[in-house]
């Protein structure tokens, strides 16, 4: 038997606006406890469990409640998305990605079709940009929405997941009115959108821009102040500025360091270059950090929409898809009255759209982190390869290095903050 | 997307390991550079740590296998500079007559652990020195080969009644044991032949 000292070191130290300390002392530090020599236990958790957020399984040796090891274990999910995207022409991809981030399928869409544009050398219109930066912001705050609303869940606060969830409807009958669909939108073409918003849907979506900031703040409410809320999440799956880079994480992990890396302001694609937004940047790396940092994003997003209103107002009657008979269908009345754009049509459906051959990465700032699709082409009018950089596959990996070491309640509240999607991590 | 600090890379490169850089290309705006295999990680070592090049980020490590069988397959590292924002795509080529093997870059970025083992699961290519090669995406026993490549078919090797079978004689209870979380930590120190007798599924006594 051995006699240790145990050490608190639950938060990091801090004050909030008003001068508040926010740190909560959860234990008396620096008592003496004895320490019984104890086998380790391995316990297991998932692929089903709530708290895995989908069919993730976690193997964890434990040494009385300290985690010593913690080993991933995927692919449950696997599909081999990758692999059937050999077999189809390029929009025929378009369903598949709606798949993978299922929490942000528009926004996934969006990366696909740009991919393939940087692939072809094509310019979209401006209607379509603004289109598609809308689509990507809506995805985002209901990416966010379920990740705030789940992890609060998890660490036993029940109301804030109510209150989000019935945004989270609103922005899905936005997306439903708008693609047919609340969860498999399809939304992209290459070269356009498969469709667009229907008439008086901006108006709506102006509504929720009002009402979605005030929910938000009663969330930060809730939770910025809340002891139980610090206590389990302040310190709490700490990776250091370093590791986080070393470790290739991204995204509100990746900023939660400290790191100012946003694809949209750095790599800028749809014009995000030209819209007023801030990006939220971290200090701690721990889980407080990044709810802080996801947190102010969907404020952010909730500003980037509004813009991108005020500019829509302005394109009306603008075109919105290319007009390149290579990649969109001509119009159905054409398509049947003139024999051009017949052939154009039926080559389009028949033997799909054919880039040149070469390759194309294209990174694009998905809720998640950043996501890339990598396209090889040899010409025809199937890939040779489509790669899916997956965010939240790479953020997991560094899963076991921010659970080492601490307790098993924590590693709930580190997966949680994490924000997986098992779509995209088995693919 | 065309970024003009990028091509430098190319310049410095050769500078530095002349024969190494095989050639070079720029498609769709992003540079990429064909190395020698057996000096990629000397390579990419330097990339990371020549303070002109400061690429500190992997973003991706992937391969290809064309269509066309006589083309080798290339592995293929997407890297990033997070100070001076640049791009740079790596790549090196292997014979498929030969073993395929490439030396691990866990070593340079521990991001590299999991992509790595995805190359591996789907491609069979070997990374040398890697902490913990083991399937990721597919399970440990599975026995039909690496989907992504091109003599793969869509639905795999085996019939869907074989698959079944299989699936329906694997040993659930397997995936619990103790033996699993030990071999994790010490596969390094597993004799070659124990190594064999996992990777077939065998999984020996549980304590």
């Amino acid at each position: 038997m051995t006699t240790r000292t145990v050490e608190f070191e639950l938060s990091t130290p801090g004050v909030d606006a008003a001068g508040r300390d926010i740190r909560v002392p959860l234990g008396v530090p620096g008592r003496e406890v004895e320490d019984f020599p104890s086998e380790h236990v391995l316990i297991n958790i998932g692929p089903q469990h709530p708290a895995t957020h989908g069919v993730l399984r976690l193997v964890i040796e434990l040494d009385g409640e300290t985690v010593v090891r913690c080993i991933p274990h995927i692919g449950y999910l696997h599909s081999g998305f990758e692999k059937l995207a050999e077999y189809r022409h390029y929009n025929q991809i378009i369903p598949l990605t709606d798949r993978t981030d299922y929490l942000a399928p528009m926004s996934n869409n969006v990366c696909l079709a740009l991919a393939v544009e940087k692939l072809m050398d094509i310019e979209i219109t401006e209607r379509c940009q603004v289109l598609r930066v809308i689509a990507c912001e809506m995805s985002r705050i209901i990416s966010h929405i379920v990740w705030l609303g789940t992890t609060g869940i998890d660490l036993g606060a029940f109301t804030p997941f109510l209150w989000l969830f019935h945004q989270r409807e609103l922005i899905y009958d936005l997306q439903e009115s708008w693609t047919g669909a609340r969860l498999t939108t399809s939304l992209t073409r290459v070269g356009g959108m498969m469709a667009d918003v229907p008439d008086g849907w901006e108006d709506g979506l102006r509504t929720f821009c009002q009402g979605f900031p005030k929910v938000l703040q009663e969330v930060d409410t809730m939770f910025t102040n809340n002891a139980i809320w610090c206590g389990r999440n302040q310190g709490v799956g700490v990776i250091s500025q370093a590791d986080a880079i070393n470790g290739s994480l991204s995204g509100p992990l990746l900023r939660s360091t400290g790191v100012d890396y946003d694809v949209r302001k750095d790599r800028p694609y749809l014009g995000y270059e030209t819209y007023d937004f801030d990006v939220p940047v971290g200090e701690h790396g721990d889980n407080y950090d990044r709810y802080l940092v996801r947190l102010e994003e969907m404020f952010q997003s909730t500003r980037i929409l509004e813009q991108a209103l005020d500019r829509l107002a302005g394109l009306r009657d603008a075109p919105m898809n290319v007009a390149d008979a290579r990649v969109i269908l001509p119009p159905k009345s054409r398509a049947m009255s003139d024999m051009e754009s017949m052939i154009h049509h039926f080559k389009q459906v028949m033997e799909g759209i054919h880039p040149p051959a070469g390759e194309a990465y294209l990174g694009i700032e998905n809720p998640k982190g950043e996501l890339g699709y990598y396209f090889v082409s040899d010409g025809t009018a199937k890939p040779v390869r489509w790669r899916i950089r997956p965010p939240s596959f790479v953020n997991l990996s560094a899963l076991p290095q921010m659970c080492e070491g601490a307790l098993l309640s924590d590693v709930i509240a580190t997966n949680a903050s994490v924000d997986i999607v098992m779509g995209e991590i088995d693919r | 997307m065309t970024d003009p600090s990028v091509s430098p890379s190319v310049a410095a490169l050769r500078g530095q390991f002349g024969a190494a850089i095989l050639r070079d290309r720029v498609s769709c705006g992003d540079t990429i550079v064909w190395v020698a295999a057996d000096r990629a990680h000397e390579i990419l070592a330097w990339l990371r740590d020549d303070p002109g090049q400061d690429f500190n980020f992997l973003t991706d490590v992937t391969a290809v296998e064309y269509r066309d069988g006589e083309l080798p397959l290339e592995v293929v590292y997407q890297l990033r500079s997070l100070g001076r924002r640049a791009d740079l795509r790596l790549k090196l080529e292997l014979d498929k007559a030969l073993p395929l093997e490439v030396e691990s870059v866990c070593d340079l970025w521990s991001g590299a652990n999991w992509l790595e083992r995805e190359v591996f699961d789907m491609f069979g290519i070997t990374f040398r020195n890697h902490p913990d090669l083991r399937r990721i995406l597919m399970w440990e026993t599975y026995a039909e080969g690496f989907p992504l490549r091109k003599d793969f078919p869509l639905r795999g090797h085996f019939s869907r009644s074989e698959q079944t079978r299989q699936a329906l004689a694997a040993n659930p209870e397997a995936h619990y044991s103790l033996e699993e979380l030990s071999i994790a930590a010490s596969y390094r120190d597993l004799s070659v032949e124990m190594r064999a007798r996992l990777a077939r599924g065998e999984r020996g006594e549980v304590v």
